[in-house]
């Protein structure tokens, strides 16, 4: 809240919020003589449970807001501690460095790319990592690496005191970007935003354009608030002053306040250029590194370079002294002031005004070198999210541990800057001479190599490997022991270790076929699957004035971009020549000048960015959340409200959102029902529209409250809920007019709509029909309908995209909901949606417990507001079409009103213009996005892949799974648009295709059978299994709501996930052994061999694990040994165990133990987790297991061998 | 030098051609820049904050994708003219073209509104690729169609007198 206050002094600002200023226009919607169906709010609301709720919550209550402090300051105090401790070790023996760094580390999960993990499947990097500093021995062979040990210690030595600006800078980062922003240069761009959104939106009195934004984020403005706003008002100044200064002396809290009031100041006069008053200019920047903070924060927009400089010193000084004295730190600060100035350099007009063309309103293309944002490593957020954020209190107080948050969040780029400087980049002793050519030949050799590789003359074990003919019909044990893993790509070692997670980025062929001719005769299809917003347990963040990109591509630097010499860079996507910008010479983790290449960009291929105005159009929009629930009776009877209740009120606190978090509730059914929950009143206040053909707003500034202001009252409001509406006896819907009554509620702010919807709508706008014939389910001819029966939902989607809300659908019906029409309204808003057939609470524990966890990480993810995600990809390639849940608005560029950690994207690609020229193709992901705290980031990801020109090449690099995945999106639009059968036929001939372009070109052994190459054997059983999966089989009676929502996950899940959804894991539990078994924290995790997913592979004395994604079965063979239904079900026999048995007990017996730990060690990287249920061989509940053995012939669709058979009759034809 | 009503007709199409070549015009120009314009989004269903520079692009796109029901509803009137003036040939030319736009609006998207474009698909490269190819096969059709009519109405003009 107080960040908005202070932003909206900025003039060009204030217009956007205006309109829904609560103070200026309040009742625009609502004419009076519609009030009249409202209802007085008595009548609904009885007092008796509001009683009660209020005794009960003040006793429980946590003031979640006011422990803020105490958390930060503690987090604070440790990695305060961190920090020092560090530092006391590294210097007397920098060999050690490392350790330190990864110690904290260890607990993370092997799936962490940058994780440094020393017991568990270490990733390369930390490999590389822990290796060298023990090594000293000289450079990789590879051309790439100049490592030596000579240039890693001074490096390592260095280590300590580089964490130091990150701290310095820290008490910057979430002050400043608010404080600064209407001084930005891109500032005009808001004034031009304004006015058009000004045409959209009622125009609120303009003479209110200062006070009213006030308003426009917090319901209920405090007054010490509006005190501040003449001056800064960042927040209460009582709050400000303590957390800002952390302890720290007072002149430090004088010199961020004095600070504060100056760019302040700056940003009504916007037209200077720097943030910085004329005014103010008098002191100037050089400061002393121990230089007294009140002088140092005024700086002079006239100091261009010589500010810079200044500020590398000073920030470098000041950090050195930053850990032990205040003044220091605050000295930090100032320089930190400093930098905005210094970073408006000449070029700056020139660049802004490209920016404005360039796409001002798509915040994704924004000027690199000018941003008012100091230099700060931003903390809070860093990428290492903690299960529940500790809430802060203000943005001020985010500001308060010094950089302390900051720490964590460097601690992995710092943590890279050792280990990977010394691959892809030379070492400091080459530097003046001829480091850099050097350097940029990594490429070119590469080419060279892989040009040799293409060849087939000396081709790599792995590649021969996956190019290993196989023949189908012969080979029967096709599954690896354990999960597929994602194929390397065949780059250099110093490549491969840089190069992004397979988990948020993998492409179908790690081999990018050089032309469009080639990429045809492999018959595969070429694409990404992305997962942009993936929960990382570490995560570079990277705050600098200038965010560096390439001024023709505007892509970001990356790992992979070649130094020409220490001023350029060339860009590898479009090969434009670049300048490296000063300050980007500077290295912060090094702490060294002339460094570019070792900068955390430069070193990561996924890295975020924390981003300056220039790439806001409005200031960052608070967490908003508004809840849609469905109170009709047939929701009473399936009992969900009480549950999401419970839950939200469970995890009120841990909801993602700063001080200015909203909440709103609105509950329907045939008339809309809003609650008032202004901060005052003694109890929630009912509204009651009735009038669902015009809907409007009761109330505007009541209706979305602020979390922490109103939450006694929202705690009142859904204790209350459930009871409210227990005696309905109300049966329609009107679920389209409370969307609308939604939106309407929204569109001022953006955010979040969570839809409970439990049957067809049938009342006003968006009613729908049952148009599901149940008798045709199982018809083998064409399943209708799975296309939308009418555009309101999704022309809804498209309204609320545009306003930056996402709408998330959980559906909970047990009849027919038309999904198909109601999954729009979360498709194109790039939402999520949530199906539970046959929800009820007493009838269907399973559901219900499930739809209790899905909530719980509902409600608690991170989530991302007013997104946009921008792919690049290397000249001569081309976006075809994407796959996921979103609005594209252009040919590159996503639009995600929200976006959250599970949900994922695909991406087709063409080869448009050959590829000849180069030989690394690149892909670069950049997604920007408002955190829940109110900040800009920018998370970029970099994938980099080889280009070939030969067959046999792309066929070894062939991802069978990521091909999986994206042919069953293209089946999945396919089947929407043209029909079912279709989308078959063309997976199939996928199969046919490639084996018989396999045969033709590349195999040339005249063998008679299915050959395809190693890498793709897989191929045939998954498209198997695809076909036989609900979305898209036939034959079997699929219910048309669970066909499209298994159409729906297929869009959205993340490979891995989907991957299992298609073809379970199998295992067999019951006779683990410890062999290859992983040691974790003290638990040994088995590691039972994958099991083909056929009927012969379960024995009677077995008992045998499949793992469907989000479901786990247990299989207990009728004759299973006794002893392990004693042991870890807790049974005596195979006759006692409970027939819908649902959980593991805890017993303390090894075997127990073993197969606890490796459930838990399967569920670990998995965003929801999974039920568990036990299935006995003789109950009724085998066909849902039976059903997914994909092998085994089902009673109409074919078996493995007969589907070979079928695809070797369609070859020879 | 009687003015016939066949003459009419191609007098007619004649000016409603142009009037299409123009349409026809603008739909590729339309489409071109929601292919090829990277930098700056087209935002050709206004859901998003445009800025104002954008603002008259935008507005030049959405006229030109709006075009498609008046541009259906001109051609079908001049084949009704052609019909009551009993030009069977010209008709028959037409007529695949009318064919076309019947099949091509059944065909259209879910929508409540008359239109024929889906801004949830239209960026999708199959779809823009067809509409482009679309866009200049109209075109050239009309053009040829045009100097069709110039003949027509000529020939019409021309032998008029004789009889």
């Amino acid at each position: 809240m107080s960040g908005f206050t202070n932003l909206n002094s900025s003039v060009g600002y204030s217009q956007n919020s205006t309109p829904n200023g609560g103070a200026a226009p309040p009742y625009q919607n609502g004419p009076v003589q519609t009030y009249p169906a409202m209802y007085p709010p008595a009548g609904y609301y009885g007092a008796p449970p509001q009683q009660q709720g209020y005794s009960t919550i003040p006793g429980h209550a946590a003031p979640a807001p006011n422990k803020a402090p105490v958390t930060n300051n503690a987090h604070s105090a440790n990695y305060y501690h961190n920090n020092h401790q560090q530092q006391q070790n590294h210097l007397p023996q920098h060999h050690v460095a490392p350790s330190p760094y990864s110690a904290p580390l260890s607990s993370a999960p092997p799936s962490q790319p940058y994780a440094a993990l020393p017991s568990a499947a270490p990733p390369p990097t930390n490999a590389h990592y822990n290796q060298q500093p023990f090594q000293p021995h000289p450079p990789y062979a590879t051309p790439g690496s100049y490592y030596g040990q000579q240039s890693y210690h001074p490096s390592s030595a260095r280590q300590h005191p580089s964490l130091v600006p990150v701290t310095a800078s820290g008490p910057g980062a979430p002050l400043y970007p608010i404080v600064s922003y209407p001084s930005a240069p891109g500032s005009s761009q808001y004034g031009t935003l304004s006015s058009s959104q000004s045409t959209s939106a009622p125009v609120g009195m303009p003479t209110q354009m200062v006070g009213a934004p006030l308003h426009q984020y917090s319901a209920a403005p405090p007054p010490s608030t509006t005190a501040v706003q003449p001056g800064y008002g960042v927040g209460p100044p009582g709050q400000t002053a303590p957390t800002v200064v952390n302890g720290q002396g007072s002149a430090a809290q004088n010199a961020v306040h004095q600070h504060y009031t100056q760019s302040h100041q700056a940003s009504l006069s916007y037209d200077s250029y720097s943030g910085v008053p004329p005014g103010s200019g008098g002191a100037d920047t050089d400061q002393p590194p121990s230089g007294t903070p009140s002088t140092s924060v005024h700086s002079s927009p006239g100091h261009h370079q010589g500010v810079q400089y200044g500020y590398v010193a000073n920030s470098g000084a000041s950090s050195a002294s930053a850990t032990t004295s205040g003044p220091a730190a605050a000295a930090a600060a100032a320089a930190a002031a400093a930098a905005p100035s210094s970073s408006s350099s000449d070029d700056d007009d020139e660049e802004e005004d490209e920016d404005e063309e360039a796409g001002g309103d798509t915040s994704s293309s924004t000027t690199g070198s000018a941003s008012p944002v100091p230099n700060s490593y931003d903390s809070l957020e860093g990428g290492s999210y903690p299960d529940s954020m500790p809430p802060s209190n203000d943005m001020t107080n985010q500001a308060a541990p010094y950089g302390s948050y900051g720490y964590p969040s460097m601690q992995s780029a710092y943590q890279q800057g050792p280990a990977s400087h010394t691959d892809a980049s030379p070492s400091h002793d080459l530097y003046g001479q001829s480091g850099y050519q050097q350097y940029s030949q990594p490429f070119p050799n590469l080419s060279q190599l892989s040009a040799a590789l293409g060849g087939l003359s000396g081709v790599p074990e792995l590649e021969v490997e996956a190019l290993r003919p196989v023949n189908l019909l012969q080979e029967r044990n096709l599954l690896p022991p354990r999960p597929l893993e994602a194929p390397e790509p065949n780059v250099s070692s110093d490549l491969k270790k840089v190069n992004c997670s397979p988990q948020t980025f993998r492409c179908t062929l790690t081999s990018i076929p050089q032309t469009q001719a080639l990429l045809n005769k492999a018959r595969l299809p070429l694409g990404l699957l992305l997962h942009p917003f993936r929960d990382l347990q570490q995560l570079p963040v990277i705050t600098s004035n200038t965010i560096v990109r390439c001024r023709s591509c505007r892509t970001y630097i990356n790992p992979f971009v070649t130094f020409l010499d220490q001023r350029r860079w060339k860009c590898n996507l479009c090969y434009r020549v670049n300048d490296v910008p000063d300050e980007f010479m500077y290295n912060p983790v090094t702490r060294s000048y002339g460094e570019p290449h070792k900068r955390p960009e430069v070193q990561n291929a996924t890295v975020e960015f924390i981003a300056s105005s220039d790439y806001m159009l409005r200031p960052p929009q608070p967490a908003v959340y508004l809840f849609v629930l469905d109170v009709s009776h047939n929701a009473v009877e399936a009992g969900y409200l009480k549950y999401f209740c419970e839950s939200l009120l469970e995890n009120l606190t841990k909801l993602p959102g700063d001080v200015r978090t909203r909440v709103g509730f609105l509950t329907f059914d045939s008339t809309i029902h809003f609650y008032n929950l202004q901060e005052g009143l003694s109890q929630p206040q009912m509204l009651v529209v009735s009038d669902i053909d015009d809907v409007f707003i009761p109330s505007h500034d009541s209706l979305m409250v602020n979390l922490k202001e109103s939450k006694e009252l929202v705690k009142d409001l859904l204790t209350s809920l459930p009871e409210m509406f227990s005696q309905t006896r109300e049966t329609h819907s009107a679920l389209g007019p409370a969307l609308q009554a939604a939106y309407k509620l929204m569109s001022p702010t953006g955010g979040r709509i969570t839809v409970f919807q439990t049957q067809l709508p049938t009342l006003g706008v968006g009613a729908l029909q049952a148009r599901e014939d149940p008798n045709q389910r199982s018809s083998a001819k064409g399943v209708q309908h799975l296309g939308p029966a009418t555009d309101f939902y999704k022309k809804l989607a498209l309204d609320c995209s545009g306003q930056q809300i996402g709408v998330d659908l959980f559906l909970l019906s047990s009849q027919y909901a038309d999904l198909a029409s109601l999954a729009c309204m979360s498709k194109y808003s790039a939402g999520s949606v949530f199906y539970y057939p046959s929800f009820h609470y007493i009838h269907n524990p399973a559901q219900l417990e499930k739809f209790q966890k899905d909530l719980e990480r509902y409600l608690t993810r991170k989530i991302g507001f007013e997104a946009v995600m921008r792919i690049r990809c290397t000249k001569g390639l081309s976006i075809h079409t994407f796959h996921g849940n979103f609005f594209v608005r252009s040919t590159d560029l996503l639009s995600l009103a929200n976006v959250n950690p599970d949900s994922a994207f695909a991406v087709q690609m063409s080869v448009e213009d050959s590829l000849a020229d180069s030989s690394l193709a690149c892909f670069q992901a950049a997604l920007l996005y408002t955190s829940s705290r109110g900040k800009r980031r920018i998370r970029v990801h970099t994938l980099c892949l080889p280009v070939v020109n030969q067959l046999s090449d792309v066929y070894a690099g062939a991802d069978v799974q990521a091909i999986t995945c994206l042919l069953a999106n293209m089946a999945i639009d396919r089947s929407v648009s043209s029909s079912l059968s279709d989308a078959r036929d063309a997976l199939v001939n996928a199969v046919v295709d490639l084996v018989s372009a396999y045969k033709s070109n590349v195999s040339n052994l005249q063998q008679s059978g299915l050959v395809v190459p190693a890498s793709m054997r897989l191929f045939p059983l998954y498209i198997l299994a695809l076909l036989k999966q609900k979305a898209l089989r036939t034959g079997t009676s699929t219910r048309l709501d669970e066909r499209v929502f298994a159409m729906c996950e297929f869009k959205t899940q993340p490979l891995q996930q989907l991957m299992r959804l298609v073809h379970p894991d199998l295992y067999r539990l019951d006779n683990m052994s410890d062999q290859g078994a992983l040691h974790l924290n003290d638990t040994v995790v088995p590691q039972p061999h994958l099991l083909h997913l056929s009927a012969e592979r379960l024995s009677r004395d077995g008992a045998f694990l499949m793992d469907c994604s989000n479901v786990f079965y247990l299989w207990i063979g009728k004759c299973c040994n006794e002893m392990f239904i004693r042991d870890v079900l807790g049974c005596p026999n195979y006759a006692s165990i409970p027939p819908n048995m649902s959980h593991i007990p805890e017993l303390e017996t090894p075997l127990s133990e073993r197969v606890r730990a490796f459930l838990d060690w399967l569920q670990d990287n998995r965003a929801f987790s999974c039920t568990i249920h036990v299935v006995k061989d003789d109950a009724s509940a085998k066909a849902t297991l039976f059903q997914h053995l994909v092998e085994d012939q089902s009673e109409v669709a074919s078996s493995y061998r007969d589907f070979l058979q079928h695809i070797q009759q369609q070859i020879s034809k | 030098m009687a003015f016939t009503f066949a003459a009419f007709c191609y007098m007619l199409a004649l000016l409603l051609t142009a009037a299409l070549i123009f349409f026809a015009i603008w739909h590729i120009i339309a489409f071109d820049e929601l292919k090829t314009d990277y930098k700056n989004p087209i935002d050709q269903c206004n859901t998003l904050n445009p800025t104002v520079e954008k603002v008259k692009k935008i507005k030049r796109v959405k006229i030109a994708l709006k075009l498609v029901l008046p541009e259906y509803l001109i051609h079908f009137f001049f084949c009704v003219m052609f019909f009551c003036a009993a030009e069977w040939l010209t008709l028959c030319l037409n007529l695949p073209l009318l064919a076309y736009h019947v099949w091509r609006y059944m065909s259209r998207p879910v929508m409540s509104c008359p239109g024929l474009y889906d801004p949830t698909t239209i960026m999708n490269a199959d779809i823009l690729a067809y509409c482009q190819k679309e866009g200049w096969c109209k075109l050239a059709f009309y053009l040829l169609s045009f100097f069709y009519y110039l003949y027509g109405y000529v020939f019409h003009f021309r032998i008029c007198p004789s009889c």
